[in-house]
């Protein structure tokens, strides 16, 4: 309660939290803001038509348009709020539903990373010795490819196998994330793990499992968490960088990333055809920027030892 | 310190070997039909065809049977063919790398010098509007997706205003280049217009070079300018430097002579970091940008599922990236006596 109060007070993490909710409402109400045309595939961005030019938005002012259809008095499949991309995609259908695509991506993402991280780190920390050289060894190997472009790599090499989608790219991310966390866990344990209450839990007769998960871990983890959390915002820039190269979500899906390539094809003329850059754009930036917020506030109040760290 | 290095030195290989096992690892979650797809040329006529390609270049073999000859040939600089880019993969890289080169290094210099500077100044000025503007620049920088950013640019500058395009460099260079009038010889252009003596050739370089440079550069400004900023707010409350000022030292002298040598130290740890944003920014820099370097023609032959040609591009970025940062750890160890002793 303490932490939310803290949160609530810096006007900065309190704008994040407030742009947190608002795409929080945009994604839970997805089926009401933009209804699919077909409610089996709500992911496939609504398209009208198949026309390669991009339709600017109808109507004098895109929000009052998108005023209208929440509150039911006209349908967006007439009028296009945020205009349409090539092939007509709609975009204000794809910046909604997209919205899920992007919460399911940062949350999950960095959750299943964290998790690895954590089980690797702890596993190389706890046991220590021979373990602890392997593991760490095979970590570094690891480390030693670009983030971004051993991503690009797994996603290129899955795509053959179980076809172009949004878990494609989340499994290439999460091949590739784990090791951060697995080093930082790692370190703070190797402090913990001679800790006197340790010994007494081993000497009280404690298994492996009951001395990590009960005695060691809630000592150790929050520095990690707080790093995870910063990351989120990273790790949705990245899964939409993988959809923007074309290694993501496949063409058509509610995707931010996915929806900003279409800009790629009209560089010459995106001053005419604005919206199918701006739109998306704004909404990656203020999702990513929430999440950045909240997590740099989140860092200051949980754990002052982190100020000034970077987790990339 | 001889001993640090030596340490480091010998764990390169194991590295570089486990570099190569994992390459070859995901090379290998392919199944030898689709290994087999990707060097066939044309349409095979007869049904058999993949078949004998399998049995012919062994790729039903045991995995460590393919991975040692494999491992032959990539030691003999043989990294496969690239359908992308119509030659065979090493000769691609080398052949794109040096454009990759030269856009770091022009991105480099505004990283190190406005992200370093951009840091100490608002550490100096903690709290006061040059703070909290670099904060926010920060901040914004870090949320900011580069492809975003680089598209804004374009918009702006190359489709609205058409002063700055994108592309390397304009089809005029390009023509007298395949004419012969320009002579390549180090393939990294601002280099080659000022060996061949052309003022026009470097102007136009510099054109195409802004946009992609700035694109690259700013969000590795927004992470270096926060550690900088930490570390020297940190170092600007020790004692030696209260001790500096009440000698009557200038506050010029004991900001940049005094604390800022020390608040560097925890900056140069970030060499690394700052070396795979590079890496990774330059294959989204040039992919927005249609800048043909690496970065360009490995993210095409992603898409275009030319796994070999991607394969062959982590490889080598791995390769650099481990020389890189053991060259960077070395440094460190130069420059901090203290760390050798761990």
């Amino acid at each position: 309660m303490k932490l939310v109060k803290q949160l609530l007070r810096n006007p900065l993490s309190l704008f994040g939290i407030v742009l947190l909710l608002f795409f929080g409402l945009v994604a839970i109400f997805a089926p009401w803001l933009a209804p699919p045309p077909n409610p089996f595939e709500p992911y496939r961005i609504a398209q009208f038509g198949y026309s390669p030019t991009p339709k600017p938005p109808t109507g004098p002012n895109p929000l009052s348009e998108v005023w209208k259809i929440v509150t039911r008095h006209s349908d967006f499949s007439k009028t296009h709020p945020f205009g349409t991309t090539e092939g007509q995609y709609d975009v204000y259908y794809g910046i909604v539903w997209g919205t899920r695509t992007a919460f399911l991506a940062g949350i999950c993402i960095t959750g299943i990373t964290a998790l690895i991280g954590i089980i690797w780190g702890s596993l190389a920390a706890y046991f220590g010795g021979w373990m602890d050289m392997a593991f760490m060894r095979i970590t570094d190997i690891f480390q030693a490819f670009p983030f971004l472009i051993a991503a690009m790599t797994i996603a290129a090499v899955l795509q053959p196998r179980i076809g172009r989608s949004i878990t494609t790219a989340a499994i290439a991310l999460i091949v590739f994330g784990w090791m951060g966390y697995s080093r930082l866990i790692r370190g703070d344990i190797l402090s913990i793990k001679e800790r006197d209450y340790v010994q007494a839990a081993r000497a009280a007769g404690a298994g492996h499992l009951r001395i990590v998960v009960r005695h060691i871990l809630p000592n150790a983890i929050y520095p990690t968490l707080v790093v995870a959390s910063m990351d989120i915002g990273s790790y949705v820039i990245s899964f939409a960088a993988l959809s923007f190269l074309g290694l993501g979500a496949e063409v058509g899906y509610a995707d931010w990333g996915q929806m900003l390539s279409f800009a790629r094809n009209w560089i010459p003329r995106l001053h005419q055809y604005w919206w199918i850059i701006l739109y998306p754009g704004l909404a990656l930036i203020l999702f990513v920027l929430a999440w950045n917020l909240v997590g740099d506030a989140l860092r200051d109040i949980l754990d002052p030892r982190l100020r000034g760290r970077i987790a990339v | 310190m001889t001993a640090y290095v030596i340490r480091r030195l010998l764990l390169l290989p194991i590295t570089l070997f486990g570099v190569t096992l994992f390459v070859f690892g995901v090379y290998s979650f392919l199944e030898p039909g689709m290994k087999a797809a990707l060097y066939v040329r044309d349409i095979p006529k007869t049904a058999d065809a993949l078949d004998r390609i399998i049995q012919k270049y062994g790729l039903a073999d045991p995995f460590h049977v393919q991975y040692w000859r494999w491992l032959n040939q990539v030691f003999r600089g043989n990294l496969g063919w690239s359908k992308t880019a119509q030659r065979p993969v090493l000769d691609a890289i080398l052949y794109y790398f040096p454009a990759t080169v030269e856009l770091v290094l022009w991105a480099a210099i505004p990283v190190l010098f406005i992200g370093i500077w951009l840091g100490i100044l608002s550490a100096v000025h903690h709290n006061k509007p040059i703070d909290h503007a670099s904060r926010v620049f920060a901040l914004i920088g870090w949320s900011f997706p580069s492809y975003v950013y680089g598209l804004l640019l374009l918009m702006v500058f190359y489709a609205m205003l058409h002063w700055l395009p994108p592309g390397r460099v304009s089809d005029w260079v390009i023509k007298e280049i395949n004419a012969g009038t320009f002579r390549e010889v180090t393939r990294i252009y601002t280099i080659d217009a000022i060996i061949n003596g052309r003022p026009d050739v470097l102007a136009d370089v510099f054109k195409h070079m802004v946009l992609p440079v700035i694109t690259l550069a700013y969000i590795q400004w927004a992470l270096l300018l926060r550690v900088t900023r930490s570390s020297m707010l940190e170092t600007l409350r020790q004692e030696y430097v209260m001790t500096a000022r009440s000698k009557g030292l200038a506050e010029r002298i004991v900001v940049y002579k005094h604390a800022a040598r020390n608040a560097m130290i925890p900056v140069a740890t970030m060499g690394g970091m700052l070396l795979i944003g590079l890496m990774n920014g330059a294959v989204i820099t040039e992919t927005v940008f249609n800048y043909r370097g690496m970065g360009w023609w490995a993210a095409n032959a992603a898409t275009q599922l030319d796994i070999i040609s991607v394969l062959g591009f982590t490889l080598f970025n791995a390769v650099i990236l481990s020389l890189g940062i053991l060259f960077i750890d070395i440094l460190y160890a130069v420059i901090d006596p203290r760390i050798r002793l761990e």
